[in-house]
């Protein structure tokens, strides 16, 4: 476990067509080059998992690899909307996405109760809105002990979950700072995983704050130096602000995007 | 120094900001106001975002709710799960500050879809993110929007955070714990919730604008309170900020 692999083995190994795939990253340490790798193999029919959808998830649904979305907040942060995927749910272009959508509080509780073993997670959420009528996974439930009306959704165990870190030692033992996302939750809820990193090195220097994933607790680890621009991995290199409103325009039209994508592939 | 419309907004959704407050904040306009706030009136405001940076001082302004600038200068970072199971959702948040796509007479908001069929929208909007346990969870909620027909309809497509629902006893019902929206900041004026009914009242038109302009930009028969004001207008102090800061958006 936590083997040290090549990028493109690890997708082959563990992503499959018709699978549930969370690659995960808020804002922070997104899975760029793993979802760039999906598309390069041309996996299709994913039901793609991520609390906010943004670039990357725009280029695989655009590639036309998900059939399946769920997730509560997409767009391009600071920017506007993800083109490829308003372009997917409202004309079906490349193919129909079917979505299914969240708050983030639900989202993150769903992953907690994947991590912790439970069938589902309760919040004080999502009551007045429409979002219960829409969405088969909200359900209303009943404190046995107070009688106060929540909202229960149900954990999300993804077959694969894909995150990026910074460090990775030769175990496979895997050091992440910074903003952490839920990137703990997804990896621990999820059949398998893999963590792309910055770099692999001998020994992990302790960093306050960080979180470590022991090599036992992942399924494949990949050396990927930049693996998560144009999103930031911190102490390693920005997020470039520059790329993320160059998608604007590459994203709104269906030619420029397939120029965008015969590059990729 | 004359101001634009926007910088109105953000000036008059700043001042509504209080020191020492905990903020939870949203990126674009929310997050303009709520940095201003912090570099004049309110050096205490303390900012939190959904990225779960609590206590951020950016010294410019982030460009996303995850910026680094965030993280580097907060008191603490914790996880997606914890920002919204610990810090929110127990109440230790006093203001939520929200944006709207659409907004209805009782401040209900629509981030979720534009048109009758959810399936087949006109338009696909962001979706909820954390917007509905901020505005059931904050203490109150300060709404910021741009102010015109499209935005503020007689009734939302799609009710992505409860405002007041249909009125008054409604938010109650639904055993949400904060008060709800507070105030709506646009670009023509500040609108207030009715003590009785609840619906949204017009207090203050911004310097210049009138009320027909103020009423043929609103969806609804729009009410105003008896003691309408006009806003104080910015001052240099606060222009200056605002453009300093905005002025060095990466």
């Amino acid at each position: 476990m936590g083997d040290i692999t090549t990028l493109a083995e690890a997708v082959a190994r563990l992503v499959h067509d018709g699978d549930t795939v969370a690659l995960e990253g808020f804002t922070h340490l997104i899975p760029v080059a793993a979802g760039h790798e999906i598309i390069r193999q041309g996996r299709r029919d994913l039901t793609l998992v991520r609390m906010t959808p943004d670039i990357v998830y725009d280029q695989l649904i655009g590639a036309g690899c998900a059939r399946k979305l769920v997730f509560s907040w997409a767009g391009n942060p600071g920017v506007g909307s993800l083109h490829r995927f308003r372009d997917a749910a409202q004309h079906g272009w490349p193919v129909p996405l079917e979505i299914e959508e969240h708050s983030h509080a639900g989202m993150a509780n769903r992953y907690a109760a994947g991590a912790a073993g439970l069938p589902f997670a309760v919040l004080r959420g999502y009551t007045g809105t429409d979002l219960p009528g829409r969405t088969a996974t909200i359900a209303p439930i009943t404190c046995p002990f107070t009688g106060e009306v929540l909202t229960a959704v149900p954990a999300l165990n993804p077959d694969v979950a894909i995150v990026h870190a910074q460090r990775a030692d030769r175990d496979g033992n895997v050091q992440i700072w910074g903003i952490t996302g839920v990137h703990k939750e997804v990896v621990l809820a999820a059949r398998t995983s893999l963590v792309t990193v910055e770099e692999v090195v001998d020994e992990l220097e302790p960093r306050p704050g960080a979180i470590v994933l022991p090599g036992w607790a992942i399924t494949c680890v990949a050396e990927v130096p930049g693996g998560a621009r144009p999103s930031y991995a911190m102490g390693y290199y920005e997020r470039d602000n520059a790329y993320y409103r160059e998608w604007d325009a590459i994203s709104r039209d269906r030619e420029a995007f397939t120029a965008w994508l015969e590059e990729v592939r | 120094m004359t101001h634009s419309p926007g910088e109105m907004m953000t000036v008059a959704a700043a001042r509504a900001l209080k020191d020492g407050d905990r903020c939870f904040v949203g990126i674009g306009k929310p997050s303009t106001a709520a940095n201003l706030a912090r570099r004049t009136h309110a050096p205490g405001l303390v900012l939190v975002y959904e990225s779960g940076t609590i206590g951020a001082k950016p010294d410019r302004l982030p460009l996303s709710i995850g910026d680094g600038v965030l993280a580097e200068t907060a008191d603490a970072v914790v996880s997606v799960p914890e920002i919204f199971n610990y810090w929110l959702q127990p109440g230790r948040i006093d203001v939520g500050f929200l944006g709207a796509a659409q907004l209805d007479r009782f401040a209900n908001i629509n981030t979720t879809v534009i048109g009758d069929d959810y399936a087949n929208p006109k338009v696909r909007l962001p979706g909820a993110g954390g917007a509905p346990e901020i505005a059931a969870s904050c203490r109150e909620v300060i709404v910021i929007v741009t102010h015109s027909r499209r935005t503020f309809v007689p009734a939302v497509d799609f009710v992505t955070s409860l405002g007041f629902g249909s009125g008054p006893g409604d938010r109650e019902r639904h055993g949400l714990r904060g008060r709800g929206p507070q105030l709506v900041v646009t670009d023509l004026g500040i609108l207030a919730p009715d003590p009785e009914t609840c619906e949204l009242t017009l207090t203050h038109l911004h310097p210049g604008v009138t009320l027909d302009q103020a009423r043929s930009a609103t969806g609804w028969d729009l009410r105003v309170s008896p003691g309408l004001r006009t806003t104080e207008a910015p001052t240099e102090t606060e222009l200056s900020v605002l453009r300093a800061l905005e002025g060095q958006e990466g």
